[in-house]
């Protein structure tokens, strides 16, 4: 029998087969073809590596960049956090000792982790990718096996350059049909989340497929990996295809010549066999999706827009009805509100799902010639330096600021307010990023995960908004943004 | 890590779904660069409740965390296991975990046992019932205890060898390390290295 993307994968990368079959197997130990590291899983690491007296296996496989706590704001000046700065300075002084290449704050290729890696061209098909984060699943967009883990395992892998890992299940995620103009990746990913629930990936390596997948850039096809952690996936993957090798192709750190050709001929064997078998499948369908978002406080908790507020009585399984009560009791919402009713403070548009070239074009693209709502404030955020250098060469940085938002620095900024960009008790924000969590974007801060057209319009109009719902003289530019 | 043979202490029951890392230790305590002294950061927003389970005693000094499915989800911040274990916890009862919360747990001796959530409905409420009762979590014979409730749990089996060994990681890989330098000779050249650095 054939095997699928994640085995062949997985597969490639074993060093040591563990002992035994079936349920009483021992893990196989992988190997780790690209590492990368920010300042906040990091440093109890490092400091495993000194007090053991153990060396960095592989420096020229990791790479470290400031993200969690940078701020967007006053970046030439010293972090005014005393112990966000002391946290930044311990990741230099340790990427000094061990010789990791570090990209800080000012630098070119500084930004959000997910960002960089990609962006580098140092992110390609086939490669195992492990990062102190649990969105690493982003990278699997290229068919990388890529997947977040925690501190004890940054330390292992930065001992050893492998990890010890019982193998997944695999799920099919088959995506059939053409997205309708302002529906996107962000939209299917909090379809697929709704729809299998936070656990239901749990176990699994997720494998994106059919032909809504397949038309997608690969911005978007990172935006939907990025989240299938939401779902309780490890992992989530895309096979590569030439959308894939138009993008590497000419990365600071993608293969060249003679190398580039032998990479190809190697990308182009990582797809599931036509014979192979998942042990689980999943379909949506493009054709009928709508913009999704969330009106509670997991990404499990999502609905269409145009759909209203769930009761808790809609759900029969006791555990989600009282998830559901106590959601709404934080999100200050009542059942049978029009999700279009909700009227928002703030809308962010960044993170690691949403805060590439791409998505700065789309959001651009809808407020372009438009006022923002009055009472709404705006961040945008770019993923990364480069994004941010590249959006002003294109003249966006000018389409925000004449719009009345906030053109920051790039870091993770509001996803998860280590920085100062934090959401007041209370505020409530139409946000492109991961995680509803209670407090995650700060503390009593309500968050509706939404995409950036989403984000878009509900800055213009300030209510939760699809960009259909602005008046018709966007209608120019609503073709331009099926993405 | 201290091996884990059995523990008996007072449960707490978290009747919860969906208990995210981000409610488990909120990211503002995740600038600490050492690995203990994250009590305090415990739940911390929802300790600020007066009526939270933590608040009240005797839930205060408890050892053994019953909570509702679909523990541990979000962020792979493995601060949330050392902030249960600065606290106290011994080990978490749920019916289902996140996978990454799960093999942190491993890694630090947290014991992250699998109990069916009928098991956990019938523990709450002897919990319930009786504040202070105690759990027994016995991981030779796979069993928790809670007053007339025994009941078996999962855990895989690497995992409770290693706990009941208390074997260090990363020392298990290296005795492979011969394996691993034979692999990296293999790798082949067009994959790519982050050093010297390309821009």
């Amino acid at each position: 029998m054939g095997k699928t993307l994640a085995e062949k994968v997985w597969d490639a990368h074993v060093v040591r087969k563990g002992d035994g079959e079936g349920a009483n197997a021992q893990p196989d130990l992988l190997f780790i073809d690209l590492h990368l590291v920010h300042e906040v899983t990091s440093p109890q690491a490092f400091e495993g590596l000194r007090l053991t007296g153990r060396k960095l296996r592989r420096p020229d496989l990791t790479i470290a960049t400031e993200d969690h706590n940078t701020p967007t704001l006053d970046i030439d000046k010293p972090i005014a956090d005393l112990t966000s700065r002391t946290q930044i300075e311990t990741l230099r002084a340790n990427c000094k000792e061990f010789g990791v290449r570090l990209h800080s704050l000012g630098d070119k290729e500084q930004g959000i982790v997910h960002v960089v890696g990609p962006q580098l061209g140092l992110t390609q098909p086939g490669m195992t990718v492990v990062c102190g984060d649990s969105h690493t699943s982003t990278h699997g967009a290229f068919g990388a096996l890529a997947m977040g883990i925690g501190t004890s395992e940054v330390e292992h892998v930065m001992a050893t350059q492998t990890l010890s890992l019982k193998p997944f299940k695999t799920m099919a995620i088959n995506v059939e049909g053409t997205l309708r103009p302002g529906v996107t990746a962000k939209d299917i990913i909090l379809a697929v989340i709704a729809k299998i629930g936070t656990g239901g990936g749990q176990g699994y390596v997720l494998e994106y497929r059919g032909s809504a997948i397949r038309s997608l850039s690969m911005d978007a096809r990172m935006t939907i990996c990025n989240m299938s952690i939401e779902a309780g996936a490890r992992a989530g993957m895309v096979a590569p295809d030439q959308t894939t090798y138009d993008y590497m192709h000419g990365r600071p750190h993608a293969p060249e010549g003679a190398e580039w050709d032998a990479a190809v001929e190697y990308w182009n064997t990582l797809h599931t066999d036509a014979d192979a078998a998942f042990d689980a499948e999943v379909d949506l369908d493009a054709d009928t999706l709508e913009p999704f978002v969330t009106w509670g406080t997991n990404p499990g908790q999502g609905v269409s827009l145009s759909a209203k507020v769930p009761s808790p009585e809609d759900f029969g399984d006791e555990n989600a009805k009282a998830a559901a009560e106590r959601a709404l009791q934080y999100m200050g919402l009542e059942a049978g509100t029009p999700m279009k009713d909700i009227r928002v403070d703030t809308v962010f548009l960044g993170s690691c799902t949403n805060s590439r070239i791409e998505d700065l074009r789309t959001a651009a693209d809808i407020i372009r010639g438009r006022q923002k709502d009055p009472n709404v404030r705006m961040l945008v955020v770019p993923g990364s330096a480069r994004v941010r250098l590249e959006a002003e060469a294109e003249g966006l940085d000018k389409v925000f600021k004449d719009f009345g938002a906030e053109w920051r620095f790039a870091g993770c900024s509001m996803c998860l307010g280590m920085n100062p960009d934090q959401l007041e008790p209370g505020e409530r924000c139409a946000s492109t990023s991961n995680r509803n969590f209670e407090g995650r974007q700060g503390k009593g801060g309500r968050t509706h995960l939404v995409s950036p057209v989403v984000a878009a319009a509900t800055a213009i109009r300030g209510t939760l908004s699809s960009p259909s719902d602005l008046e018709s003289a966007s209608a120019g530019t609503l073709t331009g943004i099926a993405v | 890590m201290e091996k884990f043979t059995t523990h008996t202490g007072i449960g707490v029951p978290l009747r919860q779904s969906n208990v995210d890392t981000d409610q488990i230790i909120p990211a503002v305590y995740l600038k600490r660069i050492t690995r203990t002294g994250f009590e305090d950061a415990l739940f911390a927003a929802w300790r600020k409740d007066e009526s939270f389970i933590l608040n009240q005693a005797p839930f205060r000094s408890g050892s053994v965390l019953v909570a509702g499915p679909d523990f541990g989800t979000g962020s792979s911040r493995e601060h949330a296991v050392w902030a249960l274990k600065d606290y106290g916890f011994k080990a978490v009862l749920s019916s289902r975990f996140a996978d990454i919360f799960r093999g942190n747990s491993g890694k630090q001796g947290l014991l992250a046992a699998e109990v069916a959530q009928d098991d956990i409905e019938l523990i709450w409420k002897v919990l319930e019932n009786n504040p202070g009762a105690e759990v027994k979590v016995d991981l030779v014979s796979k069993t928790v205890e809670c007053g007339n409730v025994v009941a078996p749990f999962e855990i895989d089996d690497y995992t409770r060898w290693r706990l009941l060994e208390g074997l260090d990681d990363i020392g298990l890989t290296l005795q492979h390390e011969e394996d691993i330098t034979a692999f990296e000779a293999t790798r082949p050249s067009f994959k790519p290295k982050t050093l010297p650095a390309k821009s």
